[in-house]
C-alpha cells in the first residue's frame, strides 16, 4: 500500500483538486465584491437577517477600544455567549463562554477566565490580530449556541456544525463537523475534528473521516457515528440555498448549527470552503458540479433547487 | 459566467517567452555577452614599434593603423610616445596615428598599441562600389610578356577570382616560361601581380598582414594581394593562392598607399610585437557594448551603487517563480506567502549555514519572549513594536557575543530584515497558541523548505550572471508564472492528501 495515488486515479473519482477548485469554481463564479458579505460575519448577518436566514441573536458590536468597558456591563445579563472577530477566518480568535462563575467566566474547555484576559482579547480583535491582512476588526458578541443533545452527546466538548457546499444555489455535498480532544473542541478539520459525510437527500450519515483517515466510532465519546441523522434537514438545505440569492456568490461553504430551541442557524459563510469535505463524504465534488453546471434551466426557487438536489445526489 | 478562450492567453505567453529568449540571444550575438560566467575570450595585444634618427628638424610620423581589419574587433588603440603630439586621423576610410614635435634629435623610438579580439561576424571593409583598375603602363619587352601571361591566365579562368588564382599559379610555377622569368627577374612578384591584374582590368591592390602568435617580437608585415571582384575586396595569398585570411592573420594595412611616412627622419622602420591575453568574455562585452545597438540594455550603464541593488532586485523573480512553484504545483504550506523570498535575500547574503543558525535562533529566543509579552495584555500594534525591538536587541546581543568568541557570523544576523522576523514571531506565536506546535512544525518548516531553495537557485553563479546580465529573461519568468496561475490539475501533496480515496467504494 503505497502513501500516494496516481492522478488519473483520484480525477476518475472525480475529486476536486485545490488548484481546480480555484481557478475552476472560486474565481469564475464567486464576484469578488461580494467577499466582503461573506468575510465579514456582521454583514453577513444583516444580510441573512434580509433573507429569512436565521443567525445567532446578537448582543453586541465592539467597535471601539473605549467600547470595551460596556462589555462587562452587558456581559453581566449574558449566561453564555461567543466573542467572534467579524473578519476572523478558520474560526480563529472565536472564544465560547458557557456560564459565569463569580467574578470568573468558564470556557467550553472548563478553563476560567478572568474579565481582564476577554478584555484583551476584544482588542486584540480590534486590532486585527485574526483578520486578514491585519486589519482593524470589529468584535461580535453573540448568543451561545447550546446544540440540540441528540448531536452534542457525539461530540467531545464544542459545538457540532454542518458544512454544505452550494454551487449556484444548489446544495452539493453536505458535512457534519465534530470536535474532538484532539481538535482541543474545535470544529476544524486539520486539528483532528471528525468529518462526517451527510447523505444530501437524507441528512444521515455516511462515511466519516479524522485526520483523513476513514474511522467508524468517535474517537473520544466511541459511539459509532454511522447512527447519526440530522434533525430538520430540508429546512437546513433550504437555508444553504437561500444563501445564494443572499450574496450572489456561485461557490460558498455554508455552516449551519442546530440549535436546542432556536433550530437550524447560520453561523458564517465561506467563500473558500475547504476540500475534505470529499474524504467525509466518499465521494468527488466534480461530477455534482459538472451535473449543476450542464443544467439547460436552472431552477429560480430555493426550494426547487432543494427538491432538484435531494433527487439528484441524494443516495 | 462564460468562460474566455484561453487561445489569446496562451499565445501572449508564448510571445513573451520568445521575447524573452529572443532578446537575450540577439544581444549575446550582437554584444557578445556570454551565456557562462566564466567564459573567456582571447585578446591580442599587437605593438607597433617604430625606429628613426631623427636630425634636430621638425619630425612629423604618420603610420597607417588597422580600422575595421576582417575578422578582428578592435577594443582599444594606444599610443606611448614620450614628448611627442599625438592624434588619431581619418581621412577617407584610412586611419592614421600622427605623431608631431617641434625638434628632435637622434634615434626615436614610438610605440602604438592595438588591442584586438578575433570575431567570426567582422569581415571587414566592404565597398560595394567597384574600384577603377589602376592604368599601368609597360615597356617592351615586358609588355609583350605580360601580354601573353594573362592571356594564358585568361584562357583558363572565368571570374576575377579565378584569373587571379591562375595567375598565382603560373607565377608560383617550378618552372616558369621565358615570359614570367622575364617579368620576374626584374621585380617583386607581389607588385607585379598587383600590376598585371590592374592591367587586365582586374582592381587589385597589396595588403599588409600580420601573422599572430603569442609572444612574438619583431614581426615583419607579409603582403597579402587583394582584388575586388566587383562587390568586395578579396583576399589572396600571393604564393599559395589560396583565396580567404587565415585565421590568425591580421591584415593591418588594407586601404592606404603608405604604411609610414616620416618627415624630418630617416632610416625609418616599422617592427611588431604581440601577445595574447585572456579575459573574461563578460568583460570585454561591457566595456565596449553600451555603444551598439541594444546595448542601452545593459544594466551596466548605472552607478556602481544601484548595480549591485539591480543584481539583488533581479534575483527576486527567482525566488517568486520558486515560491509559486513549490505552493501550485508541489503544496507546500508556508507561513506568509513570500517571506520565504525575504528570508532567501537574507540567505544569499549570509551564505546558507550561519543564516539558518541566525534564523533559528533570533526566532527561538524572539518566542520565548513573545511568550512574557502576551502575559503582559498588550494592544497588538505595540506589541509587534516591542517585538522589533527585541529582535534588534537579540540581533545586537547575537553578533556581540559571537564576535567575542571569535565567530563572525554572529554579524550575519543583520542581513535579516527586523521588521519581517517581528512578524514571523508574531505569527508563529499566534500559530502555537491556536493550532499547536505541530502547525509551527509544518508551516516554518514549509517556509524554510522553500526558502532554502530559493536561496539554492539565486546563488547560483550561473542564476547570478543570466539575471543581471539577461534582464530580458525574466519576461520567461513572467510566462512561466502566468502559466503555473492556470494550472488546475493535483499538486504533488494532494495525491497524498487524498490518498483514501483509493478505498472509496
Amino acid at each position: 500500500m503505497s502513501a500516494w495515488i496516481s492522478p488519473l486515479r483520484l480525477s476518475r473519482a472525480g475529486i476536486l483538486g485545490m488548484n481546480k477548485r480555484n481557478v475552476g469554481y472560486i474565481a469564475r463564479y464567486n464576484d469578488r465584491s461580494a467577499y466582503p458579505l461573506v468575510d465579514d460575519k456582521l454583514k453577513t448577518k444583516l444580510l441573512a437577517e434580509d433573507f429569512d436566514i436565521k443567525t445567532p441573536k446578537l448582543h453586541q458590536v465592539v467597535r471601539q477600544q473605549h467600547e470595551i468597558g460596556h462589555f462587562s456591563d452587558m456581559a453581566v445579563d449574558l449566561e453564555g455567549f461567543a466573542i467572534k472577530p467579524s473578519k476572523g477566518s478558520g474560526g480563529k480568535g472565536i472564544t465560547v463562554i458557557l456560564h459565569r462563575d463569580g467574578d470568573q467566566y468558564v470556557k467550553a474547555s472548563g478553563a476560567r477566565l478572568p474579565l481582564s484576559y476577554l478584555e484583551h482579547h476584544l482588542s486584540n480583535i480590534l486590532a486585527g490580530l485574526y483578520s486578514l491582512g491585519g486589519k482593524p476588526d470589529v468584535a461580535l458578541v453573540e448568543d451561545l449556541v447550546r446544540p440540540a443533545a441528540l448531536l452534542a452527546r457525539y461530540s467531545y466538548q464544542g459545538v457540532p456544525d454542518i458544512r454544505i457546499i452550494v454551487f449556484q444555489g444548489y446544495p452539493v455535498m453536505a458535512m457534519l463537523r465534530l470536535s474532538t480532544k484532539a481538535s482541543d473542541g474545535k470544529a476544524n478539520l486539520h486539528q483532528g475534528a471528525v468529518g462526517v459525510g451527510l447523505d444530501i437527500g437524507s441528512g444521515w450519515a455516511l462515511n466519516a473521516v479524522q485526520f483523513n483517515r476513514p474511522i467508524l466510532l468517535h474517537p473520544d465519546t466511541g459511539l459509532p457515528v454511522s447512527d447519526i441523522k440530522i434533525e430538520d434537514w430540508d429546512t437546513m438545505l433550504l437555508m444553504a440555498a437561500r444563501c445564494y440569492e443572499a450574496t450572489g456568490l456561485g461557490y460558498i461553504g455554508v455552516d449551519l448549527v442546530l440549535d436546542e430551541t432556536e433550530g437550524p442557524l447560520l453561523l458564517e459563510l465561506n467563500a473558500r470552503p475547504g476540500l475534505t469535505i470529499q474524504m467525509a463524504n466518499g465521494k468527488g465534488l466534480v461530477p455534482r458540479l459538472r451535473n449543476i453546471e450542464s443544467l439547460k434551466r436552472p431552477h429560480l426557487l430555493p426550494e426547487k433547487r432543494v427538491v432538484y438536489a435531494k433527487k439528484t445526489f441524494g443516495q | 459566467m462564460k468562460q474566455r478562450s484561453r487561445y489569446p492567453f496562451y499565445i501572449s505567453v508564448l510571445l513573451l517567452i520568445v521575447t524573452g529568449l529572443g532578446l537575450a540571444g540577439v544581444r549575446h550575438m550582437q554584444l557578445g555577452i556570454p551565456w557562462f560566467a566564466g567564459a573567456k575570450q582571447p585578446v591580442w595585444m599587437v605593438e607597433a614599434r617604430i625606429d628613426f634618427e631623427a636630425q634636430g628638424d621638425p619630425v612629423l610620423v604618420s603610420l597607417n593603423v588597422p580600422e575595421n581589419p576582417p575578422g578582428f574587433r578592435v577594443l582599444s588603440r594606444q599610443a606611448a610616445s614620450p614628448g611627442y603630439g599625438f592624434s588619431l586621423i581619418e581621412d577617407s576610410g584610412d586611419l592614421r596615428a600622427e605623431w608631431s614635435i617641434r625638434e628632435a634629435d637622434g634615434s626615436q623610438t614610438l610605440y602604438f598599441n592595438v588591442q584586438l579580439t578575433p570575431d567570426d561576424t567582422r569581415d571587414g571593409d566592404i565597398r560595394s562600389t567597384k574600384p577603377q583598375p589602376e592604368p599601368v603602363f609597360w615597356e617592351e619587352p615586358q609588355a609583350t610578356a605580360v601580354a601573353e601571361v594573362l592571356e594564358r591566365a585568361a584562357a583558363k579562368s572565368a571570374s576575377p577570382e579565378s584569373m587571379t588564382r591562375e595567375l598565382i599559379k603560373l607565377m608560383q610555377s617550378s618552372d616558369p616560361d621565358q615570359n614570367i622569368a622575364l617579368l620576374l627577374n626584374n621585380a617583386n612578384h607581389v607588385p607585379l601581380l598587383e600590376r598585371m591584374l590592374n592591367h587586365a582590368g582586374i582592381p587589385a591592390r597589396v595588403a599588409d598582414g600580420l601573422k599572430l602568435e603569442d609572444a612574438r617580437r619583431l614581426q615583419p608585415l607579409r603582403p597579402f594581394l587583394q582584388i575586388h571582384n566587383g562587390e568586395r575586396w578579396l583576399t589572396f595569398h600571393p604564393e599559395t593562392g589560396q583565396q580567404g585570411l587565415p585565421d590568425d592573420v591580421l591584415l593591418w594595412r588594407q586601404d592606404s598607399s603608405s604604411l609610414l611616412d616620416v618627415v624630418g627622419g630617416q632610416d625609418s622602420q616599422v617592427t611588431f610585437s604581440m601577445l595574447q591575453q585572456t579575459v573574461p568574455a563578460l568583460q570585454l562585452a561591457t566595456r565596449e557594448g553600451a555603444q551598439t545597438g541594444l546595448g542601452f540594455l545593459s544594466l551596466y550603464e548605472l552607478p556602481i551603487e544601484e548595480q549591485g541593488m539591480f543584481r539583488m532586485l533581479l534575483l527576486l523573480p527567482l525566488g517568486a517563480l520558486v515560491v509559486a512553484f513549490m505552493r501550485i504545483i508541489v503544496g507546500v504550506r508556508t507561513s506568509g506567502t513570500f517571506m520565504p523570498i525575504l528570508i532567501a535575500v537574507a540567505f544569499v547574503q549570509t551564505s546558507l549555514v550561519p543564516g539558518l543558525v541566525a534564523f533559528l535562533s533570533v526566532v527561538a529566543v524572539g518566542l520565548m519572549m513573545r511568550g512574557y509579552l502576551s502575559s503582559l495584555n498588550l494592544l497588538l500594534v505595540s506589541r509587534i513594536s516591542a517585538l522589533i525591538i527585541l529582535v534588534i536587541a537579540i540581533t545586537t546581543g547575537f553578533s556581540i557575543i559571537g564576535y567575542q568568541m571569535g565567530f563572525n557570523t554572529g554579524m550575519t544576523v543583520t542581513f535579516f530584515p527586523m521588521v519581517i522576523l517581528a512578524w514571523t514571531i508574531e505569527r508563529m506565536s499566534i500559530l502555537w497558541e491556536e493550532d499547536g506546535p505541530r502547525e509551527v512544525m509544518v508551516q516554518g518548516g514549509g517556509s524554510l523548505f522553500v526558502a532554502v531553495l530559493a536561496y539554492l537557485l539565486m546563488d547560483m553563479p550561473l542564476a547570478r550572471h543570466l539575471t543581471f546580465n539577461f534582464p530580458e529573461l525574466h519576461l520567461v519568468t513572467f510566462g512561466l508564472i502566468l502559466l503555473m496561475g492556470q494550472y488546475t490539475g493535483y499538486k504533488l501533496s494532494e495525491l497524498r492528501r487524498f490518498r483514501p480515496v483509493k478505498d472509496f467504494g
